[in-house]
């Protein structure tokens, strides 16, 4: 279960952000991404996810492997705590999530509706859901955005547990989660910035 | 595949999830047009097939852009494309789940408020026969607008706009097989069409829905 980027360019909005980028993600091990906003972190993890090919250069994860968490949960706010989890663990074939909510101290809001959860509690449950996934390789894109200190050791208790399983993890993150792990700024793979095109104006019809 | 149906059913259920507001519309518009030609029965028995069909097929548009929209928007798109869902699968759920609960309750509601158009007895078998073999094609074509507008701004105005031609054909023979049989005439070829389109887009339609879906979360 090794996850490698070898050589990749990565473009947004058809603007080449980050260029000739090489790493490697082995069981056990996570990396962190820094680096500041608009360097195209975000936009390395969606290629690392799959949900866009790079630009250049190749991205080699083994198939049906990698848990994607962005920006946005992914929650139903009318669909309980509960219910949530049971619908993405369904999803990826699982059926534990009692460990997913003990996990992210989810046990007292279980039943109660995704709607009216604070912002860090969805995000608390947004974590959760990578535990229902099963999957070993964790692509996580600011995974601590407003979550308090105690949900962030949460976070970082559930990241050092998963690697302990074998499994490996790639985050972009700014802040400092305690784990012993590698740090990889992406600052200097920037893209030379060309010309950016320039789309079309006439798209007020839409 | 099954979780997502039914979760996508029991969504709709649930408050703010819009079951009940294509029927609402449905309803509204059948009960309007008398209002705009007139109380004469004898032309209204001669239209209402067309009617029908017509109210059936806006009050199925209205829902459309709520397809794909909503699970863009929190972002379940994203993580479901990273899932093992096939997405051809996923939109193929999607259409289903918008027909059973859009285009089902059109077609439980068609022949009562066929009575509210004079519609003659022997019309209600293929008016329920012609909206039920048609009503999935616009569920699936739907899919398909749905798709390629995800994403864009105010996206349900020109979701319209694309989609209103492709029904074209799923209107003129719903609405023939629904008028043929009002008068007794024979059905047979606008039956069989209407099946054709209908099993045509099930079948190939969920390909180009996945192939654009997955340009749009590019």
């Amino acid at each position: 279960m090794i996850l490698r980027v070898k050589d990749v360019s990565v473009a947004r909005g058809g603007v080449a952000v980050l260029e000739g980028l090489t790493l490697e993600v082995a069981s056990g091990q996570a990396l962190i991404l820094k680096g500041p906003n608009g360097v195209g972190k975000t936009t390395l993890l969606r290629t690392v996810a799959g949900l866009q090919p790079p630009f250049k250069g190749e991205v080699d994860a083994p198939e049906e492997a990698v848990a994607y968490a962005a920006h946005s949960d992914g929650l139903k706010s009318m669909l309980t705590v509960e219910e949530n989890l049971r619908f993405w663990a369904e999803v990826f074939a699982q059926s534990d999530i009692e460990k997913a909510i003990q996990a992210f101290d989810l046990v007292d809001l279980r039943n109660r509706l995704a709607g009216s959860l604070s912002a860090g509690q969805k995000r608390r449950l947004g974590l959760a859901r990578l535990l229902v996934t099963g999957r070993p390789i964790w692509v996580l894109d600011e995974p601590t955005v407003s979550l308090d200190t105690a949900s962030v050791q949460l976070f970082a208790d559930a990241v050092r547990a998963h690697l302990a399983g074998g499994g490996s993890a790639l985050l972009a993150t700014h802040i400092d989660l305690g784990l012993d792990v590698t740090v990889l700024d992406v600052g200097p793979f920037r893209a030379k910035q060309g010309d950016a095109p320039v789309s079309g104006y006439d798209e007020a019809f839409l | 595949m099954k979780a997502l149906l039914l979760r996508d059913l029991k969504l709709a259920f649930r408050a703010g999830g819009g079951f009940g507001l294509g029927i609402a519309f449905f309803l509204i518009v059948v009960i309007l047009v008398p209002f705009s030609v007139g109380p004469d029965s004898g032309l209204l028995t001669k239209i209402a097939p067309g009617v029908l069909w017509l109210g059936a097929l806006l009050a199925c548009l209205l829902s459309l852009d709520r397809i794909l929209a909503l699970d863009w928007e929190d972002g379940t798109l994203d993580l479901v494309a990273t899932s093992p869902l096939p997405l051809e699968g996923v939109v193929s759920v999607k259409a289903l789940a918008h027909w059973l609960t859009t285009g089902v309750p059109l077609v439980v509601a068609a022949p009562v408020f066929g009575v509210l158009l004079n519609l003659p007895p022997q019309g209600f078998v293929w008016l329920v026969t012609s909206l039920a073999l048609g009503t999935p094609a616009l569920s699936v074509i739907g899919t398909f607008g749905a798709a390629l507008t995800v994403g864009i701004k105010r996206g349900g105005l020109l979701l319209s706009l694309l989609i209103l031609p492709l029904y074209v054909p799923t209107l003129i023979f719903g609405a023939e097989l629904a008028r043929r049989g009002a008068e007794g005439q024979d059905i047979t070829t606008p039956l069989l069409m209407l099946a054709g389109i209908t099993f045509g887009v099930i079948a190939l339609l969920p390909f180009a829905s996945a192939l654009v879906l997955r340009m749009n979360l590019r």
